[in-house]
């Protein structure tokens, strides 16, 4: 990889990562607040089917995950697996776009499902 | 006083430690006890020393698991229970006992383009630069390095990735950026850019711990972070 | 040769130490917290039946744990924003000591609220 994109990478980690901070505090209070009287689908569809306002806090929130995780776990294999290179970019790629999908099929599950 | 009790690295790579007894004194810095093994016990012990009083950054070995300079590391402060345990430092080959090859260190300064490149001839004016600018202060922050290697050798990200610069270099590229004189500012932040420069530093602080003259390789490696993302964004490298 | 615990016992190591060991958890989590909500898709029933799973107190105990692990890898990350971003000298360990004291109100407050 080149060192250009190497800086890139290491910014667009840092950008997600300020994204994060805001979903995560978002995320932290609203878990908070959900489980006082316990989890139920009614209690988490309610709040979430159909809200398009949730619908948009969430697929940032997955989209923030799927950068900043997969860059975050390049950089964990090169250093404690002595991993580096071709293959890894490929895996991390593999496991940022797996974590985007997957994030999103639950995105759309609470958006649109339990009907 | 009681004697000491002093374990002291023998061998290269391969070896291990050979234990010595060494009289307490007052006052005793931890490289007064190297001096007394080599002297008194076995002269073909092998170490590295200049100055004696903190400037020339030579005698540098690992204290009790701590890399420190050993010329101005008091015993007192150092032995609990009256023992001490010297190695070599760490993240540099070992050449014998307690000296190592310190070529890679300085290769990479090298690497980061740690020279000072200027325009001017001595045909020309001197540059005023003002103590209370922003970049001369930064400067100051990181100028009294003596390249002793102790943050280099308490580096985790040197042992994790061989061609990280480290902090010494990278702190000694970060004045150089500040330094309004200098005229390789864009080759010099490419240079430090990337995995095996500045953004592999994972702030933990280790090179600030242990700098024998206090100073913060890890500021100025975040300052350089900040400088190459915004010249790769702008275009300039 | 290579340092020991010795050259790494101070406070902004044990940080790095929770830092990368959360990130890798929290990694390894959310394809089962994404699996989880999607079970929306097949209605809230299906939902409901993993939520009553999710009644048990171990389980319960390994969610405060996650809030936990999200909270500090969160105030930790603030931390290293921070001081990678801005401009510091001698306020670093104080940093370290809010980033600490947030992630722990967090954690309490999810684990009185659950209980």
């Amino acid at each position: 990889m080149s060192r250009r994109s190497e800086v890139l990478l290491w910014g667009a980690q840092r950008i997600s990562a300020m994204v994060l901070a805001l979903c995560v505090v978002v995320h932290l209070v609203t878990m908070i607040y959900a489980v006082r009287s316990g989890l139920s689908a009614a209690e988490i569809l309610g709040r979430t089917q159909g809200s398009v306002a949730w619908f948009a806090f969430y697929t940032l929130f997955v989209a923030a995950v799927a950068v900043h995780a997969p860059i975050g776990l390049r950089t964990i294999i090169g250093e404690m697996c002595n991993w580096r290179g071709r293959g890894l970019d490929v895996l991390t790629g593999i496991i940022g776009l797996s974590l985007a999908m997957w994030g999103m099929r639950a995105v759309f599950a609470v958006f649109g499902g339990g009907a | 006083m009681e004697n000491l009790k002093v374990r002291i690295w023998r061998g290269a790579e391969e070896g291990g430690f050979q234990e010595f007894e060494v009289p307490r004194q007052e006052s005793q810095t931890v490289l007064d006890v190297v001096t007394y093994v080599q002297r008194k016990c076995d002269p073909t012990l092998a170490y590295r020393f200049a100055c004696r009083v903190g400037v020339c950054g030579s005698c540098a070995m690992t204290v009790n698991g701590q890399s420190r300079w050993t010329c101005r590391t008091h015993v007192s402060k150092v032995a609990a229970d009256n023992r001490l345990e010297i190695a070599p430092l760490r993240n540099l080959p070992v050449v014998k006992d307690l000296v190592t090859d310190m070529r890679e260190f300085f290769d990479k300064w090298a690497r980061a383009r740690g020279r000072f490149t200027g325009s001017k001839t001595r045909k020309d004016e001197f540059e005023r630069v003002s103590p209370e600018s922003k970049e001369r202060k930064r400067v100051d922050a990181g100028i009294e390095c003596i390249g002793c290697g102790v943050c280099y050798s308490a580096c985790d990200v040197v042992t994790w990735n061989k061609d990280y610069l480290g902090p010494a270099a990278l702190n000694r590229a970060w004045t150089l950026v500040n330094d309004v004189r200098d005229t390789a500012r864009a080759e010099r932040l490419a240079a430090v850019a990337g995995d095996a420069g500045c953004h592999a530093c994972h702030t933990h602080l280790n090179c600030t711990e242990r700098c024998p003259k206090g100073l913060s390789p890890t500021a100025g490696i975040a300052g350089l972070k900040r400088a190459v993302l915004a010249a790769t964004l702008s275009g300039e490298i | 040769m290579k340092n020991d615990f010795r050259s790494r016992n101070h406070p902004a190591y044990w940080a790095f130490i929770v830092h990368r060991l959360s990130g890798v958890l929290l990694a390894l989590f959310l394809p089962l917290h994404f699996w989880a909500l999607g079970q929306a898709l097949q209605g809230a029933a299906a939902l409901d039946g993993f939520l009553r799973w999710t009644e048990q107190p171990l389980v319960k105990f390994a969610e405060t744990g996650l809030v936990l692990l999200l909270a500090a890898h969160m105030a930790g990350g603030l931390r290293l924003l921070a001081l990678e971003f801005l401009e510091w000298r001698e306020w670093q360990k104080t940093l370290l000591a809010i980033a600490a004291g947030v992630s722990l109100v967090a954690g309490l407050a999810f684990l009185l609220n659950l209980v």
